[in-house]
């Protein structure tokens, strides 16, 4: 029973796809290349700006802040949605984006409360980046430490 | 130069990024989380800090660098106090990314409301 419902499951996915207009995958990846290399650009004139009177990881550290609150504070005024609608992960994959993916589930949520709506939402994408970026890290060091010296 | 890098690494990583969004269907989320992983094994495999002295913030602003920023920070940590550096140096190194999430993101959920 649970085979024929996968098998009729997948014909109708299959039959679904087939009315979908096909995915203009050229030019989604052309606006998330101009987008994302704009983002980046942006980020690299900061850095260039503060290496200037700051050592390196301070300046590296004080981009990705300022990065992180042109990030959230053009989610709250509404453009970075929009940017987001036109640009995909060229827009999501930069820090940015892990920004914008921390404003909008709280924003979206606060009639929930400060508690369980904004703050316990602020993290539902962030949260899985940080723990699977965290545990992968983890593993990486540890093979880098004690398996291949 | 390092402009122009950081325009082609930055642009090209989210290019990419998108094609396997649109090759596989895959949630979003779940590409961010991914490229958080390839991010850490790339600078694992000594692949991304070289990426990172020519590219610059092409390099360190896509999510990638953020698991090339946890496995520095861990790698540092380990070289100054042994293996206890495993547990600190990951989050050390990318504290002020998410701090200002963190702070940006409480304060700007708080002051505006959703569009439309």
């Amino acid at each position: 029973m649970t085979r024929a419902r996968t098998k009729e499951r997948d014909e109708y996915n299959r039959l679904a796809r087939s009315f979908h207009p096909p995915r203009p995958i050229l030019r989604n990846a052309v606006s998330a290349f101009l987008v994302g290399g704009t983002i980046c650009t942006v980020a690299q004139v900061i850095l260039d700006y503060l290496s200037v009177r700051l050592p390196k990881t301070q300046a590296l550290a004080m981009t990705s802040s300022l990065m992180v609150f042109l990030g959230a504070f053009l989610t709250g005024l509404g453009v970075y949605d929009e940017i987001g609608r036109f640009a995909g992960m060229g827009a999501a994959l930069p820090i940015t984006g892990f920004a914008n993916s921390v404003v909008s589930p709280a924003m979206e949520f606060k009639r929930e409360g400060f508690v369980l709506g904004v703050s316990a939402r602020m993290f539902q994408v962030a949260g899985p980046v940080i723990v699977y970026g965290s545990l992968s890290a983890l593993i990486v060091s540890i093979l880098r430490v004690y398996v291949f010296k | 130069m390092t402009l122009l890098y950081a325009f082609l690494v930055g642009g090209a990583l989210c290019a990419l990024a998108q094609t396997v969004v649109d090759l596989t269907e895959a949630n979003p989320a779940f590409v961010m989380v991914s490229a958080v992983s390839l991010g850490a094994v790339l600078s694992g495999l000594g692949l991304y800090g070289p990426l990172a002295d020519l590219a610059g913030a092409g390099a360190t602003t896509p999510l990638l660098g953020f698991g090339h920023s946890l496995v520095t920070g861990m790698l540092e940590d380990v070289g100054r106090f042994g293996w206890f550096g495993l547990f600190t140096g990951g989050l050390r190194a990318t504290a002020s990314g998410l701090m200002a999430a963190i702070v940006f993101g409480y304060l700007m959920a708080v002051l505006f409301n959703p569009k439309g």
